[in-house]
């Protein structure tokens, strides 16, 4: 196995609803503007970048699992929707077996601090409809029941290094025939908790949310495969985080003048010595963990695909737990 | 590298267990745990970690945590700040480690199961957010200590493992899908070894989430029971080391059952509901039996996801009864979760050492609570202690958003 093709990509995020509106706000390089949002208790907001509304009503709410559920789940489907594409009838139809993977760090935090707040108020009445929707695996098992996929299913928890774990880990499916292909999504939610919580640790971090979304599947055609997910180098007492970034580069190598650098931070003192163009999509969206590991992901296949750059690398240095690195390149292009 | 992963040699591997930790309200450590469960002691009392005075449901296997940890690399200080996930998680690997035998001489892949990490820091984190939002003292180690990964994390410092780390989150299947993919890892040659299990505490928004539901007993659970009225929650951790057969042999090391097989299929019936044939259960345990290159007459032993609720054990009984067919009225079947409770995001890990003592000493664990079976199970529920022939075991664990997985285990002889 050298190479798994991206059949598709998905994206829900500040820069609108699809991955033109994501790739069209990367190649300005201007920063999204932001917005307010209250924070009780408090007098004044929290600075966020928020997902516009969609321009018409999501056809897939109608699904009866989907009217209540939370927009971390929605944002994940749209994403899901427009990677697998085509291939959302065949699914559906039980002719194609898809593996779903959902990647996020916090989760559903909106519905978990509704549920949590009823609690406090009064635990004998707490809502049975909004319990379930906390549970981290919601937006995987929605998807996967929109798609009537039975095949395996799972959700990775942590920074945004599991979105990259979580390709890896679609690769591995792939491999040992347990899907015929695979749709891994990262996604968060915009919810002042966390806008809040991110506040204490980087007081000019603009939190946002969204969905980021990459359909694999391993064989051709598509324009650009999946050549590279380098090991996962935890943050441990004996690994900082340079030195964990550092491992990454030695596996990623040291890149060429026409490869893409697509990074999780906009710090040019970290591999200085890259040969190629940088670009740090969160200076431009926002921070949202495994959704910014994805859109990440997104943008670097993306233009690949659109024949911008013969090959990407992405380089995730993940909020508090590993530093990973992807490479996507030219379908026709050998792997380095 | 994690993809491409390194080029196979020849056929896939043997995956050996060579050490397993495990806590519980049964108590600390494989002794007591295998004590009782063998002889399918009830652990459940009133919950002292919360007010649940305005629940419906007022049990739980609460665990009993000792005063101390084991000394690792971790400071006097940052153990006695550890609070009650990272406790048990600690102790679980502390007792699988020492039992493997195993140096912290490479990265060690670490999967762990788990649904609420650690919960109550997040609820204090709130609560202190909501009631004096001007006060941020404390709030920001909540953060950093009340997510999933950071248990794990806390694990790697402990052992001065190197990771990487994977958390998996599939509701109360997430234990047994870590361990199923661990199982993947290393029997696809990605890994050598590796240390997987899982872990959960009991917190208030877990406890109120499943009470709202009413899926919680306000009396002992009773699994199977055609009286059943509901699950009762438990908390603890499970940790198994896993590695290569060749390897453990080639280093002297005991060995402690065979993983062989390894199911996982998603019911998209419902997010809280299982389907009431249990496709995707029956398609978890025919995938399990498959990959393991068994029939279902070859299993011995069945330790059941059977939560006891309604919808769970109708739904279970159904898919094991067309997977076993006529071996089903022969299949003794159990869940201990009548002994210890629904750990959630530890159970399967759980229920995969109960396996392997069941494997190791030859006997059958009881659901000594079981009063009137329900007679749509076709197969043998196990209700006193029994020796019993056990060579291969299968676990079953379903989860919130069908999650399902099934894990197979052969004894070593």
């Amino acid at each position: 196995m050298s190479a798994v093709f991206i059949h598709g990509l998905g994206a829900v995020s500040p820069a609108g609803w699809g991955v033109d509106a994501l790739l069209a706000a990367a190649e300005k390089e201007q920063p999204l503007p932001v917005q307010t949002l209250a924070r009780p208790g408090w007098a004044k907001t929290l600075t966020v970048r928020s997902v516009p509304p969609p321009a018409s009503r999501l056809e897939f709410l109608a699904h009866p699992r989907l009217r209540r559920a939370a927009t971390l789940s929605q944002h994940t489907i749209a994403a899901a929707l427009e990677a697998v594409g085509a291939d959302i009838a065949p699914v559906q139809a039980g002719a194609l077996r898809l593996g779903v993977i959902v990647c996020t760090m916090a989760g559903s935090v909106a519905y978990s601090r509704r549920f949590y707040e009823e609690v406090l108020r009064e635990p004998a009445t707490a809502s049975p409809l909004l319990f379930p929707e906390t549970v981290f695996n919601a937006p995987a098992s929605h998807l996967a029941a929109y798609l009537n996929s039975p095949a395996i299913n799972a959700t990775l928890v942590g920074d945004g290094g599991a979105f990259l774990q979580g390709l890896a880990m679609a690769a591995g499916w792939l491999a040992e025939g347990r899907a015929d292909a695979c749709v891994v999504v990262g996604a968060e939610e915009l919810d002042w908790i966390i806008a809040d919580a991110v506040r204490l640790f980087r007081k000019s971090a603009v939190y946002t949310g969204g969905a980021g979304a990459l359909y694999l599947k391993m064989h051709p055609p598509a324009r650009t495969v999946l050549s590279a997910v380098t090991d996962a180098f935890s943050f441990t007492k004996s690994q900082t985080r340079t030195t964990a970034a550092r491992q990454v580069r030695g596996q990623l190598g040291r890149g060429r003048a026409d490869e893409l650098l697509c990074d999780s931070e906009a710090d040019p003192s970290a591999w200085p010595d890259w040969p190629g163009r940088r670009l740090a999509p969160k200076t431009i969206v926002g921070e949202s963990f495994a959704a910014a590991a994805a859109w990440q992901c997104v943008i670097a296949s993306g233009l690949v695909q659109a024949g911008r750059f013969p090959g990407a690398s992405v380089r995730v240095v993940g909020a508090n737990q590993q530093a990973i690195g992807a490479r996507f390149m030219n379908a026709e292009q050998p792997a380095t | 590298m994690l993809f491409p992963p390194p080029k196979p040699a020849g056929a896939p591997h043997r995956v050996v267990i060579t050490g397993a930790g495990i806590i519980t309200a049964l108590g600390a450590g494989w002794k007591a745990n295998a004590a009782g469960f063998r002889a399918g002691t009830t652990a459940f009392r009133p919950v002292t970690l919360f007010d649940v005075s305005r629940q419906r449901a007022k049990i739980a296997a609460e665990v009993e945590l000792p005063a101390d940890l084991p000394a690792t690399r971790l400071s006097g200080k940052k153990s006695r700040r550890l609070n009650r996930a990272a406790r048990m998680l600690l102790l679980a690997a502390h007792e699988a480690w020492e039992q493997s035998g195993w140096q912290p001489d490479e990265p060690l892949p670490v999967v762990l199961g788990t649904t609420s990490g650690e919960m109550s820091l997040g609820q204090d984190y709130l609560r202190q957010a909501l009631h004096s939002p001007d006060d941020f003292k404390r709030q920001a180690t909540r953060v950093v200590y009340y997510q999933v990964q950071k248990p794990a994390q806390v694990l790697c410092d402990a052992f001065d493992f190197q990771g990487p780390l994977t958390i998996i989150s599939n509701a109360c299947a997430s234990g047994a899908n870590a361990i199923g993919h661990a199982f993947e890892t290393v029997r696809s040659g990605r890994a050598r070894r590796v240390l997987t299990g899982g872990y959960d505490a009991l917190c208030q928004l877990t406890f109120a989430g499943f009470d709202s539901l009413q899926a919680l007993a306000p009396t002992p659970c009773r699994p199977f029971d055609a009286e059943r009225n509901g699950l009762t929650l438990g908390e603890g951790a499970a940790v198994l080391t896993l590695e290569t057969l060749a390897g453990a042999k080639k280093r002297g090391a005991e060995i402690l059952g065979e993983i062989i097989g390894y199911g996982a299929a998603t019911d998209t019936h419902h997010l809280t509901q299982p389907h009431p044939e249990g496709r995707a259960a029956l398609s978890a345990m025919s995938a399990a039996c498959a990959g393991a290159g068994i029939a279902p007459e070859q299993v011995d032993y069945v330790n059941a996801h059977g939560t006891a609720t309604p919808q769970n054990d109708a739904t279970e009984s159904a898919a094991i009864n067309r997977w076993a067919g006529a071996h089903a009225r022969r299949l003794p079947v159990s869940s201990t979760k009548a002994g210890i409770g629904h750990l959630l995001g530890a159970a399967g890990a759980a229920e995969a050492v109960v396996c392997l003592m069941a494997l190791r000493g030859q006997w059958l664990p009881p659901a000594r609570s079981l009063t009137t079976p329900d007679p749509a199970c076709q197969f043998q529920l196990v209700r006193q202690p029994e020796d019993a022939t056990v060579e291969i075991a299968l676990s079953n664990s379903f989860g919130f958003g069908g999650a399902n997985a099934s894990l197979v285990f052969r004894r070593w002889v």
